[in-house]
């Protein structure tokens, strides 16, 4: 399910034209810039809409705190649906170079990669765009301590082993083994 | 001067309960305070961090009942780091060294841990009562030892906790001569729970008038349960799960019908919807209807039911009832005083089921509304005026348009006009939330018009510091502000910083308020705690006052600076 069709185009987060944001209605202004020119994670969202089709469910929002339900009611009043009562939220810290504020998401809450790759790209939206076309690369660091690229292993492997997320500039991720990983892959 | 001796005073003072009218009455001159000062029994503490136990201890000697809250009410949405603080250990432990006889302890979202429930059991001879809302940190071990220990225990209400479940035997830890028991609610535990032993705790419980399993106790236990208390008031049913044409669902019929006494329902954690019918007798003397936990609980199932309860006052429902559903409710409950609409699927808007249609109708249907919780796929202007002139009562009124900034979809226009007509119309109105497009307008609204707003939420309004301004001049009885995500900054949160003094509180998150800012509003008061929330470590390392601070929760304290906060909180 996750990883098959993704390869190596999730390393690669270009800052693009935004795809028609025709599922939210709303202007969400504090999230993204309405007329915001780039987008990342754009490989991403375009390998998955197939995978897109097959998932009813659109996480619409990943606002932290909202919609202003109770901890307590969202984990006990709709988890019936597709017997996927998730046991515990499954937060993780996502860095971004170059943005002020760290910020956290629930693993929990996303059914894939691509939707995860959609709230990210809500969350650091405007420093995306601040960014001045630079390329981004997922990294998560494992339950081991190493730092791996987002999009090798299934979604569920990934949801279980993955403690903290970070947006890491493509300049410096020579660092990091991801060249290497691309070459090992071709 | 007083004309009247002090055991005549203290006796007048009795028949004053209210928590306002007794510090009013402790106010008017020494005497007065002194006289009410010893014989005051219950105290509520809206934020823990605003007095130390050493004091309430001092100024209070006969406390019986203690009320406290502790995390700020955002914390419900994940917008307080886990660790923030509101430890209630230091409170128990104070109480415990001291003579005070404790007898009720009811708290409020904060942390209770094994070691404060095994002290609190065994510090009270007489501890009666403990009623946690919203609290994590324990365990069923922690509940045990209340079993236990708390000899005459009459009340142990667990609400929406979040309690680690070691599937233990806490329910076998009642001895068995605690017979005094009148209340029990452990519908949000877990695990399993020792049946047996439950049924002999009911049966030897002939006062208990409020009974709410859990999940885990299945229907045959019902049936049984129900046998034996037939005086119960209050039922939260765990699993309601059977064959109707089970031996156990005739056993369970003819149990309801002799609980005549019921007055409120709760639970349904796991339902069989097409078993309603036995619920029927009771349906009709129903003043409380809890089904925000039953999503399988839907469509002619759940309208059929409701049909039978002629005399609801409150009603907890999920948005799957829809705007049909609703018309239902407007038709047949004419004395509903309270409406709740929990999201089914709070990340679906599309499929959210409840729109401006049924709050209308249910305004129009019943006319003794006065409290509302509505989460809704969309609201207009139109409906909302038409609400306010339907209902001109409302003491509570929060409304979620689950899509934030969502304007009104007819007209595309802010939601302003709606929310004020409400505050307009609506004068006794003491708690408001709001949500979808708003403008600085419909501040000013709530300004000029809500004199009696004592608790306001915002999210994702606003243009500029006006908006808070005109609620931070206007609103004269405000107690509680809470803010996310609206473009207030330095200017209006440092225009009047007195009046911080004259509420409990005030949060702000993701707004423009500085660093800066809030050292100012530190500086000038130091009857203020100011804290700031950073969990990504940039305070640290950038300590600059242009610096937009993420969080902020002030609060007025008679105490200074708390020492428990986490690294993570900088109390300036």
């Amino acid at each position: 399910m996750g990883k098959e069709g993704l390869g190596l185009e999730i390393t690669e987060l270009r800052l693009g034209l935004p795809g028609a944001n025709s599922d939210s209605g709303h202007r969400c202004d504090v999230m993204i810039d309405k007329n915001e020119k780039k987008r990342a994670f754009s490989e991403i969202l375009e390998d998955d809409v197939e995978e897109g089709n097959r998932k009813k469910t659109t996480i619409k929002s990943q606002v932290v705190g909202w919609p202003p339900v109770c901890s307590y009611r969202k984990k006990n009043s709709f988890s019936d649906k597709d017997g996927s009562a998730k046991a515990s939220k499954m937060y993780v810290k996502v860095s971004m170079d170059g943005a002020p504020f760290l910020r956290k998401i629930d693993l929990g809450m996303h059914e894939g990669y691509s939707h995860l790759a959609k709230a990210l790209e809500k969350l650091f939206g405007e420093a995306l765009r601040n960014a001045e076309s630079c390329e981004f690369v997922p990294i998560y660091e494992d339950k081991d301590g190493d730092w791996m690229l987002v999009g090798d292993v299934p979604w569920e492997m990934f949801m279980e082993s993955c403690k903290r997320l970070r947006i890491m500039k493509r300049a410096d991720a020579k660092g990091f083994g991801v060249l290497r990983s691309k070459e090992a892959l071709n | 001067m007083n004309y009247f001796p002090d055991e005549v005073l203290e006796h007048v003072f009795d028949f004053i309960t209210s928590h306002k009218d007794r510090n009013s009455v402790s106010l008017v001159c020494k005497s007065w305070y002194k006289i009410e000062r010893y014989s005051r029994q219950r105290v509520f503490i809206g934020n823990c961090y605003s007095i130390s136990p050493e004091r309430l201890i001092a100024r209070f000697p006969g406390l019986k009942s203690l009320t406290l809250k502790g995390k700020p009410h955002f914390a419900d949405f994940n917008l307080v780091p886990h660790d923030w603080g509101g430890f209630v250990y230091p409170w128990i432990k104070a109480l415990a060294k001291s003579r005070i006889g404790l007898e009720e302890l009811r708290l409020k979202r904060m942390v209770v841990s094994d070691e404060s429930l095994e002290l609190l059991s065994k510090s009270f001879v007489n501890f009666k009562s403990l009623v946690l809302v919203s609290c994590e940190g324990f365990t069923t071990d922690g509940l045990a030892a209340i079993a236990a220990n708390c000899r005459f225990l009459r009340e142990l209400d667990l609400q929406e906790n979040e309690v680690d479940d070691h599937r233990g035997h806490w329910l076998s830890c009642f001895p068995e001569s605690c017979t005094s028991l009148i209340s029990l609610n452990f519908a949000c535990l877990r695990g399993e729970v020792n049946l047996g032993a439950l049924e002999r705790l009911v049966s030897r419980s002939p006062n208990l008038k409020s009974l709410r399993l859990n999940r885990a106790v299945p229907l045959d236990t019902l049936q049984k349960l129900l046998m034996r208390a037939p005086q119960l008031v209050d039922l939260g049913i765990g699993s309601y799960v059977h064959d109707p044409f089970s031996e156990a669902y005739n056993k369970l019929k003819i149990a309801i019908q002799r609980c005549k006494s019921i007055r409120s329902l709760s639970g349904f954690l796991e339902v069989a919807p097409h078993c309603m019918s036995a619920i029927y007798p009771i349906c009709g003397n129903l003043t409380f209807l809890n089904l925000s936990y039953a999503p399988g609980l839907h469509g002619n199932k759940l309208m059929k039911l409701i049909q039978h309860c002629r005399k609801l006052q409150r009603l907890w429902i999920l948005d799957c009832i829809g705007d049909k559903g609703l018309g239902v409710v407007a038709l047949t409950c004419k004395e509903l005083q309270e409406l709740r609409v929990f999201p089914s699927d709070p990340f679906e808007a599309e499929n959210a089921a409840v729109t401006e249609e049924g709050l209308v109708l249910v305004s129009a249907g019943c006319p003794k509304l006065n409290s509302l919780l509505y989460f809704c796929q969309q609201m207009t202007n139109a409906a909302l005026i038409t609400v306010a002139k339907n209902c001109p009562n409302f003491i509570r009124f929060r409304l979620c348009i689950l899509d934030p900034m969502k304007p009104d979809p007819v007209t595309n226009q802010p939601l302003d006009e709606g929310f004020g007509a409400i505050v307009q119309s609506c004068k006794g109105l003491k708690r408001l939330s709001l949500s979808g497009h708003l403008t600085d307008q419909v501040f000013l609204y709530i300004g000029m018009y809500a004199e009696q707003l004592e608790m306001l939420s915002i999210a994702f309004a606003a243009n500029s510091d006006k908006g808070m301004l005109y609620v931070l001049n206007g609103c004269k009885k405000l107690r509680k502000l809470e803010i996310r995500d609206c473009p207030f900054g330095d200017a209006a949160l440092l225009e009047d910083v007195g009046k911080y003094e004259t509420m409990r509180s005030l949060w702000m998150s993701s707004c423009e308020v500085t660093l800066g800012g809030c050292k100012s509003v530190a500086e000038k008061m130091p009857s203020l705690n100011v804290e700031i929330i950073d969990e990504s470590e940039q305070m640290e390392f950038n300590l600059d006052d242009k610096q937009k601070v993420d969080k902020m929760y002030l609060y007025r304290t008679l105490v200074g600076h708390r020492k428990d906060a986490p690294e993570y909180v900088w109390i300036l």
